[in-house]
């Protein structure tokens, strides 16, 4: 990995060596504390050595992987194997929240949390037949490249820009915040210091090489967290089952649930208004919003530039395509096994936590309860006498746990697994560790985009094109670090509206990009005017309805035809309109989640998260439309779309290194 | 198998069509398995899949469709190659 191009062969051709031996190590690594741990090293220690250990290894790749070349820092020499980069996509697509709350979100929503696991996983095969190759021909740096390309200079590229920074920013604030909650959970640190704890292990990350160091990282990443993620759910299902497939198994345990809800309904200990059926659909989100959800999810993959531009790195087209396979089977074996956490999890909790008499609570529970994340008729569960007192103060409370005395924060499935499954802490710690890498390499990945956004196409493309490399690669690096202490010092305010607005990158990438990504590559007649027309369109009224349905609902009634959301099972509105306008707080803008209105009203009975529905269409047609309007572009662009096209011969954009 | 590059505007043409042909074939799978399949999970859960005792229309849903679109990417892949080299426009190797 030395910055020489002989050292940068060696390395590449001993890949398969060097990191089976990094996975070996790793594993004598987890064995190697698993012994600590049975001669009585505490668990505090424990923790501290698998995430410090952890971040060492990924320092020293990124330190190794550093670079002085600008086509290694931006697309790290486009020398990556398909099979590696399609382990540093899925790390860089699994994010905290893929980790730690995905499981917990199937739990809560049995089949309808199913939406996600579609959504995300469906997007990469429109990465593969739409986008992702041409883009690798084309020969890019950023996605915002190929809309000034294509579309005419400057002008597109800055709503390139707009849009890549309007979709990546959220998201990333949420991943270092994932980071500072996981590194404070299990290190017990301060969470604001945890936040700048995990910035110090992005940055090790990405700082010097680029592109070229986060590839390398996030291999060594994705390989933690799927050992992490596989490993306690592998053997729970050998402990129930005694067969080590948990995505088999968990069948049966699907079949036990839907016996035991019945039970829990005649013997009262479930109310039909607390229980939602695992595995009946369309209880949680009517149909529309199911699908609205899933297709929302499936495009915005195969519009977000920290995902696209991981396919600039491929030494060819071909390998592009093959690439994207990978990555698609390397996340699949994480989302194909989150439903099994979260079915062997309910199980856990409908035959041994509900049911039970309020003294005979099992104690794994009570570790959760401390931390506020597991209550118990209203009460932190913290210890027997608390949840005993706590159920005293409910009326008619029959002494045992019912289904509606039970809630759960979503990211307990998956860390408590390993408690459930009565195993040592070592692999609570593993679990940990696996989690971390995840909001690392995610983290990294949109950190990397933002950044090389704002240095090439802002500072390189637009203000300074004719700065000396050196120069180039010192401002992206400050670029890098500003974005990254910005969104930590964000992270580290704890800022609700950030966090629940990560989904909406998905709708912001997919009204914003896809339409003219799509049309650029395929209909040669798409002009500038057209494209640009069509962004702002399709990004507008996409902004326009998230923002108004969150934080200007009045308005939205009152000027803008807006009707309350409806509920997925009785469909009658979610909240009494009428009523709420004459209210005094109902024109109030910028209001909190608790004001009546917010989130609540919308066109169509469309939630917002889906808002990119409404976009995207528009964005087509406008491009359409306004194409149609002028002239055809020139016979040369139509030439160099053709060389988009074919997969041989030079990239169509030659960037002077 | 590799032809010599003929760049010929109806080779490209031809190409491209072959191309787009392929693209709109797979673009059908994913809608059917991303979308058509899981509006019909009412009756699928109905059926249980032997053995595994899952619901049908769950595990369409948490696997099937999953499979499924990791398998039609390596065969998207192998496909548009072939098309590639029978055109002459594919990359050396």
């Amino acid at each position: 990995m030395a910055t020489q191009a002989s050292g940068t062969s060696d390395f590449l051709k001993n890949l398969g060596k060097i990191y089976a031996f990094y996975t070996g190590g790793f594993l004598v690594f987890v064995i190697a504390l698993a012994i600590l741990e049975q001669v009585g090293v505490p668990n505090r220690i424990l923790g501290y050595l698998f995430v410090f250990f952890t971040i060492a290894v990924y320092a020293v790749i990124g330190i190794m992987s550093r670079t002085a070349q600008v086509s290694e820092y931006y697309v790290a020499g486009r020398s990556v194997p398909a099979f590696y980069n399609g382990m540093a996509t899925g790390a860089d697509w699994m994010s905290a929240a893929s980790f730690v709350g995905m499981a917990g979100t199937l739990f809560l929503l049995g089949y309808d949390g199913l939406a996600w696991v579609l959504g995300w996983t469906g997007g990469f095969v429109l990465v593969s037949i739409l986008i992702g190759p041409y883009l690798r021909k084309f020969g890019a740096y950023t996605v915002p490249d190929f809309m000034s390309f294509r579309y005419g200079g400057n002008f597109a590229r800055m709503l390139g820009v707009i849009v890549l920074v309007c979709c990546s920013f959220t998201y990333v604030t949420a991943q270092i915040y994932g980071t500072g909650l996981i590194a404070s959970r299990f290190l017990g640190m301060p969470f604001e210091i945890a936040v700048f704890a995990g910035l110090a292990g992005i940055l090790v990350c990405s700082l010097l090489g680029g592109m070229r160091a986060v590839t390398w990282t996030q291999v060594a990443q994705y390989i933690v967290l799927i050992v992490a993620y596989l490993t306690p759910i592998v053997i729970l299902s050998y402990q129930k089952f005694g067969i080590p497939i948990p995505q088999l198994t968990y069948g049966n345990a699907i079949m036990d649930i839907t016996a035991r809800e019945q039970q829990m309904l005649q013997t009262g200990l479930a109310s039909a208004a607390a229980l939602k059926p695992h595995i009946q659909p369309f209880i949680n989100y009517s149909p529309l919003n199911f699908f609205a959800i899933v297709f929302c999810m499936m495009i915005g993959t195969a519009s977000l530039p920290h995902i696209l531009m991981r396919y600039f790195t491929t030494p060819s087209v071909r390998q592009a395509r093959v690439s994207v396979g990978w990555s698609l089977l390397f996340i699949f074996l994480l989302y194909f096994s989150a439903p099994a956490y979260a079915a062997f999890s309910k199980l856990e909790v409908y035959t041994e936590i509900i049911g039970r008499d309020l003294t005979a609570i099992r104690p794994w529970l009570f570790n959760w309860g401390e931390l506020g994340l597991i209550k118990i008729c209203g009460k932190d569960a913290i210890n027997i006498d608390a949840v005993v007192a706590a159920c005293k103060t409910v009326a008619g409370h029959p002494g045992v746990v019912r289904l509606q005395d039970f809630s759960i924060n979503t990211d307990v499935i998956v860390l408590s697994t390993p408690e459930i499954a009565g195993l040592p802490y070592v692999i609570s710690g593993l679990v940990a560790a696996g989690g971390l890498a995840a909001a690392l390499s995610t983290a990294d990945g949109l950190l990397l985009a933002i950044a090389n956004a704002l240095s090439h196409d802002v500072y390189y493309k637009m203000l300074d094109p004719n700065a000396p490399t050196a120069r180039r690669l010192i401002v992206a690096r400050i670029l890098l670090l500003v974005v990254a202490v910005f969104a930590a010092y964000l992270a580290s305010t704890k800022p609700a509206d950030i966090l629940a607005m990560v989904g909406w990158a998905f709708s912001l990438a997919m009204a914003g990009n896809f339409p003219a990504l799509i049309m650029g590559v395929w209909w040669k007649r798409t002009t500038s005017a057209g494209a640009i027309a069509g962004i702002i369109a399709g990004f507008g009224l996409c902004l326009f309805y998230l923002l108004t349905t969150r934080y200007f609902p009045g308005y939205g009634v009152q000027y803008f035809g807006m009707t309350s959301l409806l509920n997925p099972v009785t469909g009658a509105p979610v909240v009494d309109v009428a009523k709420a306008m004459t209210l005094p707080n109902a024109m109030e803008a910028w209001p909190t989640l608790a004001h009546p209105l917010a989130n609540k009203v919308g066109w169509f009975n469309l939630n917002n998260i889906a808002a990119g529905l409404l976009g995207m269409p528009i964005g087509f047609l406008t491009i359409v439309l306004v194409s149609l309007m002028g002239k055809a572009p020139s016979p040369e662009m139509q030439a160099l779309i053709d060389e988009i096209r074919k997969p041989r011969g030079r990239t169509v954009l030659q960037e002077k290194t | 198998m590799s032809v010599e590059p003929v760049s010929t505007p109806e080779n490209d043409r031809d190409h491209w069509r072959k191309t787009t042909r392929l693209m709109f074939g797979h673009l059908a799978v994913w809608f059917f398995f991303g979308y058509v399949i899981h509006m019909f999970v009412i009756p699928l859960n109905k059926i249980t899949i032997p053995v595994l005792n899952f619901p049908l229309g769950f595990y369409m849903a948490a696997q099937g469709s999953l499979i499924v679109f990791v398998a039609m990417l390596f065969i998207f892949a192998w496909q548009q190659d072939k098309i590639d080299r029978d055109h002459g426009v594919a990359e050396d190797e």
